[in-house]
């Protein structure tokens, strides 16, 4: 019963993207209602994993393992672990709010637009349940199209160019990542995650340096991508700044988070040590990708190309965390994927009801909102709060958290990393100050109408997931930790140039 | 050092054995006396009667294929790689007839002539994929070609067909004179053209005539490697595919390709095995070649038809990876993405043939503008060929390249590899093109709207579209047949 809940949860969307495609084109009201029910539906389902999920254990539960194609052996394997659970219950939970958020501003072929939400759904969702490198690969895939369609279709002028820019960049990192799944299988015998790790630790597979490097690389290309790192962040500012309110949401949200879960479920526990020997120029790289996205983003005229850029920044706190291969960090990287997942997403949403008000993002052209809609005005404060790590909301933990992992090691990258954090009350105070406060213009007053019930419904579950996660990390946190321990001792496992991971002095000191 | 062969002398086993050629000859003849009689009154009863013939040959090759074994005086051999491959022409075939019957009504050239010179040429096809024998295999060359050459010219009113036509023509003997020229030489050197003979010949006596004999392989890839338009012999392939009707052209693609395909396996794979390490750095290089040439191409078209023939030969190049691996999987991933390629390219272009309208006028991609509105139900299906095309999972073209690049790997081809797949993300962006033009692009003012789909069209695309999501979905039904068909490849 309850691993059948995990396949109810994945293929409820599915199912609804199939029956999505056979209502009548004319009435958009019966794709927008349908597309509610099934994301609500599939969100109470998602809720009852949490009740069978077993806190108290690690590890995958609730497998389900079916072989799907005999030659070569690939099998639809899902499980759920205490990380993925929480971004399985972060995309359902922001889906329905993606369905009412577009109620108004998708007018156009509404019935293709929630099909395609729909469908990104199921990709994403299956995304953090596959546990067969295969499967992982093809619903990897499977979730890029309808992206590509969102932000192409339903996109703003420069729509056509973020589209295909982004298909392709993604693209050209998954063919290497590609690359080295099958590469791994024919080491390994098996596209089995479970399988694969056992190989690693019982040593029967051994992989050599440069041939971990380059394995290690390939994967990590691809998520790099899809993170994204800097320098391969430029696609990110195009998809979001076109791409319709929705597609910002699931994007910043959901989708950047398959690049870090990918890093923290695969490359730390497949390639050890090639994690290890990379650490100091990834965290070089992220260092460099959060001070740099907050200072563009301080700069930007545009609201949804600033959030995009501190996008940029929060994610670099995420790989960070990773990087460190602490406990905190690791904690903290995969708290901040969540807040960053509720906080974002809130900002995302309220350009898009600013945007649907005023039809601009030029924050030029806002000024005094607080005096012509206060409910949306405090609504915005507090999410405002919440992403510059304001304490008792949820950035705060897991910010707090990173630079403390960064700080046990290598304490300079805290330095460095905690300049973000500073540099985001600034250019988010900044944002706040410039739309909301002010002389409201005639514009302004007369469009700018307060939130309306609909528009509570999609705000009001990621307020209170903000104070929630802040106030009392305890609901979140235990499962967490269990996965990240134990991917950080797999991360120790089978090693064998952990010399030359180890500081400089450390290995001084023990000769 | 002649060879006896031994005559077993003729059987009603052989007869049995040739079934598929049988039946597609003669129905071949019949649709030739039949035009006169029927050709004004019920021009789509060509079409019907073609069908039937292909699902007849199709169960003919099926009955062939459970008295398997040589025939002839092993001329022929009937084991489950020739029945794959006739099944495959075959149903390319069909998923060609189907489109054509619009096609050819709007046209205004329905004829007997289509579908008889279509099932002379599969006809061919089917002899090649079951030739043991050098002299066969040239035979079932000549007829599929001729056949072709015609088909390429079909519309003769149309200087465009007839410019196809001549070139085909023309680059298409002077490769068969290479391929022949070849063969000559094999016989000369061992006295045989008996595949099976010329096998156990090379592979005990060390190559004695290492250099002519190698010489005579090149002959062969040269007279092959046109046939599948592979780098450097595809220059005809741009000219040929845009000038051809449409159907023509997606039966170019995807049939004589497939039987070229099939010879070029069990020439290099099973005689020319002991020469391999001759052979292997020129199928490297033809492979990168095909693939590169053929996607860096395609980039600049703005005509579909000629888009599709660079894709074709950069999908050619794939291919030519898997049969450089030179594996048992190297021969199953063949087999498995021609079967792949066959459904997503047929579909491909009968779509394009659907929206060319008369004349074929509109082959731009700036005419499939709007199409996501205009028809979605062609879009959607087109979305689901370019998609298969480009590799996206859960699609055949997906599997199709994951089974040449697994097999590729696990030969060592490690630099084949990843400058394969690096090339399939840059053939992304020209598919993605028409996505972009179908669904992100409002449709053209001025432009006369695509004709509305008739139900057999809809049928004529549907099946490919099916064809391209089971094979994406269960892969496993193609490739297990494939793979057991592969491991009798010897």
């Amino acid at each position: 019963m309850s691993a059948n809940l995990l396949l109810v949860v994945l293929f409820l969307p599915l199912a609804g993207f199939l029956a999505a495609l056979f209502l009548p084109r004319t009435s958009p009201d019966a794709s927008r209602r349908w597309a509610l029910a099934v994301s609500l539906f599939t969100f109470v389902a998602s809720l009852g994993l949490l009740v069978w999920f077993d806190r108290n254990a690690g590890g995958e539960q609730l497998s389900i393992d079916v072989p799907w194609i005999a030659s070569p052996n690939i099998h639809f394997a899902i499980s759920v672990n205490g990380v993925s659970l929480w971004l399985v219950l972060l995309s359902t939970l922001l889906s329905p709010i993606c369905v009412l958020i577009s109620w108004r501003s998708i007018r156009t072929r509404a019935k293709e637009f929630y099909a395609f939400l729909l469908l990104l759904e199921f990709g994403l969702i299956g995304v953090f349940l596959a546990q067969d490198l295969f499967l992982f690969y093809v619903f990897w895939e499977v979730s890029l199209v309808p992206m590509y369609f969102l932000i192409g279709i339903w996109g703003h002028d420069r729509r056509i160019y973020a589209a295909v820019k982004f298909f392709l960049y993604t693209m050209a990192g998954s063919v290497l990542m590609l690359a080295a799944i099958v590469y791994l299988y024919i080491r390994a015998h098996t596209f089995s995650y479970a399988a694969i790790l056992d190989q690693l630790s019982s040593g029967v597979l051994r992989l050599g340096a440069e041939e971990q490097m380059l394995l290690f690389l390939g994967f990590f290309v691809a998520f790099a991508i899809k993170v994204p790192l800097f320098p391969l962040h430029t696609w990110l500012p195009d998809a979001h700044v076109e791409a319709p309110v929705a597609g910002s949401v699931m994007l910043a949200s959901v989708m950047l988070k398959m690049g870090t879960y990918g890093i923290l479920h695969f490359c730390l526990p497949l390639f050890p040590s090639a994690a290890r020997r990379s650490a100091g120029w990834i965290a070089a790289l992220a260092i460099i990708g959060i001070v740099y996205g907050a200072l563009v983003a301080m700069v930007q005229p545009n609201m949804k190309k600033l959030v995009a850029y501190s996008s940029v920044s929060h994610l670099g706190f995420v790989v960070l965390g990773i990087f460190s291969f602490t406990q905190q960090g690791l904690d903290g990287a995969v708290y901040q994927m969540l807040n960053h997942g509720i906080s974002t997403g809130a900002l995302f949403v309220f350009v898009g009801l600013l945007y649907e008000r005023r039809h601009s993002l030029e924050i030029a052209d806002y000024g005094g909102v607080a005096s012509a809609a206060p409910w949306l005005s405090t609504a915005f404060l507090v999410t405002t709060l919440a992403s510059i790590g304001l304490p008792t909301l949820n950035n705060f933990v897991g910010e707090f958290l990173v630079l403390q992992g960064a700080a046990i090691a290598h304490f300079p990258w805290a330095v460095w990393a905690s300049l973000g954090v500073i540099l985001s009350a600034c250019y988010m105070l900044w944002l706040y100050q410039r739309v909301f406060y002010g002389v409201a213009g005639e514009e302004v007053k007369s469009r700018l109408s307060d939130l309306r019930p609909r528009e509570w419904a999609a705000v009001a579950p990621l307020l209170v997931m903000m104070l929630w996660m802040g106030v009392y990390s305890g609901s979140f946190l235990p499962p967490v930790s269990k996965v990240t321990a134990q991917v950080l001792a797999q991360a120790d496992v089978n090693v064998p140039y952990r010399v030359a991971a180890r500081p400089r002095a450390e290995v001084a000191r023990a000769r | 050092m002649p060879v006896e062969v031994v005559m077993t002398g003729f059987m009603s086993g052989d007869l049995v054995r040739f079934l598929p050629e049988i039946v597609l000859t003669a129905m071949a003849t019949l649709l030739m006396v039949l035009d006169p009689l029927l050709g004004k009154r019920r021009p789509s009863a060509f079409g019907h009667l073609s069908l039937a013939a292909l699902v007849a040959g199709i169960a003919g090759a099926a009955l062939a294929d459970a008295h398997g074994g040589l025939a002839f005086g092993g001329m022929l051999r009937v084991d489950g790689f020739a029945t794959f491959f006739r099944v495959l022409v075959m149903g390319v075939g069909i998923l060609t007839v189907l489109p054509s019957y619009s096609f050819l009504k709007r046209q205004q050239a329905e004829a007997g002539e289509f579908h008889a010179l279509l099932l002379f040429s599969i006809a061919g096809q089917c002899m090649m994929a079951a030739a043991n024998d050098l002299i066969v295999i040239f035979i079932g060359l000549e007829i599929s070609s001729i056949a072709s050459y015609v088909l390429a010219g079909y519309l003769r009113d149309d200087h465009r067909s007839s410019e196809a036509a001549l070139k085909y023509f023309l680059l298409g003997s002077f490769a068969t004179a290479f391929f022949l020229y070849g063969v000559a030489v094999v016989y000369g050197c061992t006295g045989t053209i008996n595949l099976t003979t010329v096998h156990a010949l090379l592979a005990s006596s060390g190559s004695t005539e290492g250099m002519l004999l190698g010489a005579a392989a090149a002959l062969m890839f040269v007279g092959l490697g046109f046939k599948v338009s592979a780098a450097p012999f595809q220059m005809w392939a741009p000219d040929v595919y845009q000038g051809a009707p449409s159907p023509v052209s997606a039966f170019l693609s995807a049939g004589p390709k497939a039987a070229a395909f099939a010879v070029f396996l069990r020439i290099f794979m099973t005689a020319f095995a002991p020469l391999g390490r001759a052979w292997e750095p020129l199928m490297w290089l033809a492979a990168l070649a095909s693939m590169t040439i053929g996607n860096f191409a395609a980039l600049r078209q703005t005509n579909l038809k000629r888009m599709l023939a660079y894709s074709s030969i950069a999908h050619a190049g794939y291919v030519l990876v898997a049969l450089r691996a030179r594996s048992q999987a190297g021969v199953a991933a063949t087999m498995f993405y021609l079967a792949a390629y066959a459904f997503m390219n047929i579909g491909a272009f009968a779509v394009v043939s659907h929206i060319s309208g008369r004349g074929e006028k509109r082959q731009s991609i700036d005419d499939l503008a709007g199409l996501g509105q205009t028809q979605p139900f062609t879009a959607a299906m087109l979305g689901v060929f370019l998609l298969s095309l480009i590799g996206v999972p859960p699609t055949a073209g997906f599997f199709g390249k994951f089974y040449i690049f697994k097999a590729a790997l696990e030969s060592h081809l490690v630099w084949l590899t990843v400058l394969g797949l690096l090339n399939s993300a840059v053939a992304a962006y020209y598919y993605l093109r028409l996505l972009v033009a179908m669904y992100f692009r409002d449709p053209a003012d001025g432009a006369g709207p695509v004709e509305p789909l008739t139900p057999a069209f809809r049928v004529a695309l549907l099946l490919p579209a099916v064809g391209t999501l089971a094979l994406g979905l269960f892969p496993s039904w193609v490739l297990d047949f494939a793979s057991k068909s592969a491991a009798l490849l010897k």
